[in-house]
């Protein structure tokens, strides 16, 4: 092992070892000089100094919180606000017996077990020294009088004006605005040590929804003063004052009006609407219902109202728009149609023998249409449209081929997230043979082709997808990126930056002609006495095009115990509908779901009350002064 | 000796009465001299500890079960045969970067840092394995060279001291990853490695300062040695605790506050005063004479250790103690040193005063070894 053994002369490592250990030596000697030094310095040449210093630790510097960014809606409403709202803190180096501290205070305002505990809690954490820990929210004017006038006696005890978040369309907008809430323990530990920095001072941070989205925008800089305070934390004076900056606004193509029609025409029942205005992608509606008031997460929600929310069978925490994964049924139709025009596979002429049903060659199985006996001896596409035949896109999904499909269906965004500005969207399924080996380990059959051709077997879209391919329709194929947030900071920087996304085209480049046909019979799904959604056209001022769909509900959880009126209930299908107007120069695109609605004319109901709102607004903005 | 072994082969039974009395100490293998060092700054530390926490006796009691463990370590490092400790060397120092390794994989970490392992409720940090397994390679492998080491050798050294390195480094945890290389370079130092080496190297640092700067330390990293030029930049993030600590040791004079009197410990403004700034309590508190009598007790701690290696009975040994005591020193040094602003903040602990469990146990057994060396008979 050792190179040479014989070698190897141990007087010599000795000597070696032995003058280089002096050498060590005379180094510790040097550095220990240095550190003596130092500490020489510091503690006898600027003693005085430092004691100076020491003493004026007193003059502390405080952060000061920035007032979060306000979110407005399209028209400039205010949809998310900054309230005022009292807080009582405690500072525990001031504080002398924490415990008699409490009870003199139980003594003057109502204490709960809750903000005890959660004072403690929240002092456990990483703080700077001289903070203060909020004990209790929202104090009454007359808590605040009792605590005034007790203060000689209760050092260390602070009542804080502080902005609190405040949503004044309550559950209107839980969805879409989110909300915020106090700085968990784990968020904390993610901070690095500049936003450990930008959140001194400020005890919350958006949680979902745009308030998270837009979180760094919202914030705003810390400020921070150098205040002169007694022995007993008291300020005394302000030395220096750097004002902290405002978060940025937010202003959105969200119409408070709209969303409010929407959320009454869906009449307390389960579902989701979205609109986008589909110049621009930007989301006029976004509604998922049952909701809940964001304002409770905001200074802490109780565990009660939590449990109440979240333990409900109607998931009113779920964002049904972004997350909820229904198969699309026969809306896609329009769609698919389309692709088989634009792939050549069927024209405006050719027809589909109509048993009720489709037979692949060679199988026994038979793929039924809703419509037993069929629709008639020979259906052409504008009346598989317009009635919504499934046998005649059995066939056509048959004939284009699952790769076709998957490639046009992948223009109108289905099968990916529309990348729109709020978090935890799901990007539903729109299958191909690559998907199914990836997913379930399986070869792709000829029997998944079929279902896919009414929206059914794998296909899962959110209600937000299902918008976006009816704004990507309205907009003859250049996809539509949905969005929320017009534009971010003061109002005259406002500039449309609307059209960025659409000038990029899609390489959907589908001839005029067949645009056309698609269009009209999806009017005449609205506006032909035979369309499905005929029941809507009454009264109609203006072009609708739509198509109705409905979906089997599938997968109720065996063994949960549902009383049998509830569980018949939600074993309807869900009606859906997508649509947009006016057809000669589309604005608005929307998609409805109404979960267990049965009739797809449920979700018809509720697109037309809306789609009403929104244009009779727009011929107010159009008529002249 | 040798007479008296005949003697005693000849008449087992009267050799009792013969023999050169042999003390307690030997026998269990304790240096009195260093357990005594040892014993003082457990004291000190333990008092400072007290104040430091905010006279929170769960701290001390913790850091009191924490010394306990680590004497024990200490006790059984010392039994232990130095042919043992070379033959296992390279398994222990592979097992060690192993478990690094295994950090990077399955470590469990807070804010950004991965640097333990869990293992069923039980979180150790392997970095620590290699505070000891560093200094044990690379004086195994060197001490079987002939000194001082050639060009490979002193090759195949920088290796064995950078894979662990940079692993540590990765996590990251400048201060540990400092003090592993320090180890394992002082080793190699002591074994008589070149002055053109030395000074090679001290050249090729210099001329590397713009590109570890610019590609290899992280932003805070980089804030922490910015912060360090002018605290005064960021009075509210990193420069806080420079600040806070210069002035509580500035603030202590030359006799100090009094215990439990230090204004800036107590009211909370000097942050991490029970870890790593432990030394501005003291300093606050007990004033320069109390700093004074910390270092006098490190002196004796170092003093006695080297006087160990000195007299140690191999290379091994000698390259062993040197190593580890030397090492000890550059702890102490480097903590002092960014305490009172002389230094980046690096996260290196006052060894044996600064709470924290882990650590306290790797440098005790590390004075076991030194022990082991110390009272290997002839």
């Amino acid at each position: 092992m050792p190179d040479s053994h014989h070698l190897k002369d141990h007087y010599k490592d000795a000597r070696i070892f032995n003058f280089r250990l002096l050498m060590a030596v005379i180094i510790i000697f040097i550095l220990v000089g240095v550190l003596l030094g130092r500490f020489y310095q510091l503690q006898v040449i600027k003693h005085q100094d430092f004691v100076t210093q020491s003493d004026k630790n007193r003059v502390q510097v405080q952060p000061i919180a920035p007032t979060r960014g306000l979110i407005y809606d399209r028209k400039g409403v205010l949809i998310a606000d900054n309230r005022p709202s009292y807080t009582l803190s405690l500072i525990k180096e001031y504080l002398g017996d924490i415990d008699e501290t409490l009870a003199v205070l139980g003594g003057l305002v109502e204490l709960r077990d809750r903000d005890i505990e959660g004072y403690h809690k929240r002092q456990k954490q990483r703080r700077r020294p001289f903070q203060a820990v909020p004990l209790k929210y929202r104090l009454t004017e007359v808590d605040i009088a009792r605590i005034a006038v007790n203060e000689y006696r209760l050092p260390g005890v602070e009542v804080e004006a502080q902005l609190v978040r405040d949503y004044p369309f309550g559950d209107l907008l839980a969805h879409s605005v989110g909300y915020v809430g106090r700085i968990n323990e784990r968020e904390l530990e993610g901070f690095d040590e500049d936003q450990y920095r930008r959140y001194r001072g400020t005890h919350t941070i958006g949680k979902i929804g745009l308030e998270r989205q837009y979180e760094g925008r919202l914030l705003g800089e810390v400020g921070y003063e150098h205040v002169e305070t007694n022995a007993r934390g008291r300020v005394l004076r302000v030395l220096e004052r750097i004002d902290p900056q405002p978060g940025e606004d937010l202003r959105l193509y969200l119409d408070i009006e709209l969303q409010a029609a929407a959320v009454a025409a869906m009449d307390g029942r389960r579902g989701s609407v979205v609109a986008l205005d589909v110049k621009t992608g930007g989301v006029l509606v976004m509604v998922s219902t049952p909701s809940y008031d964001p304002n409770l997460f905001v200074t802490g929600i109780s565990y009660k109202d939590y449990d109440a929310l979240n333990g409900s069978l109607d998931l009113p925490l779920f964002n049904r728009a972004i997350q909820g994964q229904y198969p699309p049924g026969s809306t896609v139709k329009p769609m698919l149609g389309l692709g088989g025009l634009h792939a050549g596979v069927v024209n405006t002429q050719s027809s589909v023998l109509d048993p009720g049903y489709f037979q692949l060659k060679g199988e026994e199985r038979k793929y039924r249409d809703w419509k037993r006996k069929g629709h008639a001896h020979r259906v052409q596409l504008h009346q598989a449209i317009v009635q919504s035949c499934d046998t005649y896109f059995y066939e056509l999904a048959y004939k284009t081929g699952i790769d076709r499909m998957h490639e046009f269906g992948s223009h109108f965004g289905l099968g990916v997230r529309t990348g729109v500005d709020i978090p935890s969207e799901r990007t539903g399924i729109w299958p191909s043979r690559e998907w199914k080996r990836r997913a379930r380990g399986l070869a792709w059959y000829p029997g998944d082709t079929i279902n896919v051709g009414i929206g059914q077997g794998a296909v899962l879209t959110t209600p937000l997808q299902l918008a976006t391919m009816s704004a990507t329709l309205a907009s003859r194929g250049e996809l539509i990126k949905p969005k929320f947030v017009r534009n971010v900071g003061p109002e005259e920087d406002a500039r449309e930056e609307d059209n960025e996304d659409l000038n990029e085209t899609q390489g959907l480049k589908v001839s005029e002609r067949h645009w056309d046909s698609v269009y009209k019979a999806m009017e005449d799904v609205v506006h032909s006495p035979r369309g499905t959604a005929q029941s809507i056209n009454r009264g109609l001022t203006y072009r609708m095009a739509g198509k109705t769909g409905t979906a089997q509900v599938v997968g109720i959880a065996q063994g949960e115990e549902y009383d049998s009126e509830a569980l018949k209930e939600r074993q309807r299908d869900h009606a859906l509908f997508v649509a947009f107007a006016p057809v000669d120069d589309p604005k608005i695109a929307i998609a409805v779901i109404v979960e267990n609605g049965e009739k797809s004319s449920s979700a018809a109901k509720v697109a037309r009350k809306v789609v009403d709102v929104y244009m009779l607004d727009q011929s107010d903005e159009d008529a002249p002064l | 000796m040798s007479r008296a072994g005949d003697f005693k082969r000849r008449m087992p039974e009267a050799s009792s009465h013969l023999r050169r009395p042999v003390s307690l100490s030997q026998r269990l293998h304790m240096d009195l001299p260093l357990l005594l060092g040892l014993f003082l700054v457990t004291a000190y530390g333990l008092f400072v500890l007290y104040s430091a926490s905010g006279q929170d006796w769960h701290y001390v009691k913790r850091q009191a079960i924490f010394f306990c463990i680590a004497y024990g370590a200490m006790f059984v490092a010392a039994q232990i045969r130095l042919n043992t400790y070379r033959y296992w060397a390279p398994w222990f120092y592979a097992m060690g970067v192993g478990l690094l390794v295994l950090v990077i994989f399955f470590g469990v970490g807070a804010k950004g840092a991965q640097r333990w392992l869990s293992l069923g409720g039980f979180r150790f940090q392997p970095a620590e394995v290699l505070k000891l397994a560093m200094p044990l390679m690379v004086a195994a492998y060197l001490s079987q060279r002939i000194l001082p080491p050639n060009f490979k050798h002193v090759f195949v050294t920088l290796v064995l001291v950078s894979i662990p390195t940079l692993l540590i480094m990765k996590q990251p945890d400048l201060g540990t990853s400092i003090l592993v290389a320090t180890s394992g370079l002082l080793a190699l130092f002591f074994a008589g490695l070149r002055w053109r080496y030395i000074f090679g190297a001290v050249g090729l640092l210099l001329a590397s300062v713009w590109p570890i700067w610019n590609f290899v330390l992280h932003t805070y990293q980089q804030q922490r040695i910015l912060t360090l030029f002018n605290p005064e930049a960021d009075k509210l993030g990193s420069g806080w605790n420079i600040i806070q600590s210069k002035t509580a040791i500035g603030s202590g004079g030359l006799e100090g506050k009094g215990w439990l009197n230090g204004t800036q410990s107590q009211l909370n403004f000097l942050p991490e005063s029970h870890t790593d700034f432990i030394i501005a309590v003291l300093a606050e508190e007990h004033g320069l004479l109390g700093v004074l009598y910390l270092f006098a007790i490190y002196a004796l701690i170092i003093g006695r250790g080297l006087w160990l290696a000195f007299n140690a009975q191999d290379t091994f040994g000698r390259l062993l103690a040197g190593s580890i005591v030397f090492t000890f020193f550059i702890y102490v040094f480097v903590n002092v040193g960014m305490v009172s602003g002389l230094l980046p903040v690096v996260g290196v602990p006052l060894p044996l005063v600064s709470h924290g469990g882990t650590s306290i146990v790797t440098l005790m057994a590390g004075f076991g070894i030194v022990m082991a060396i110390g009272t290997k008979k002839k």
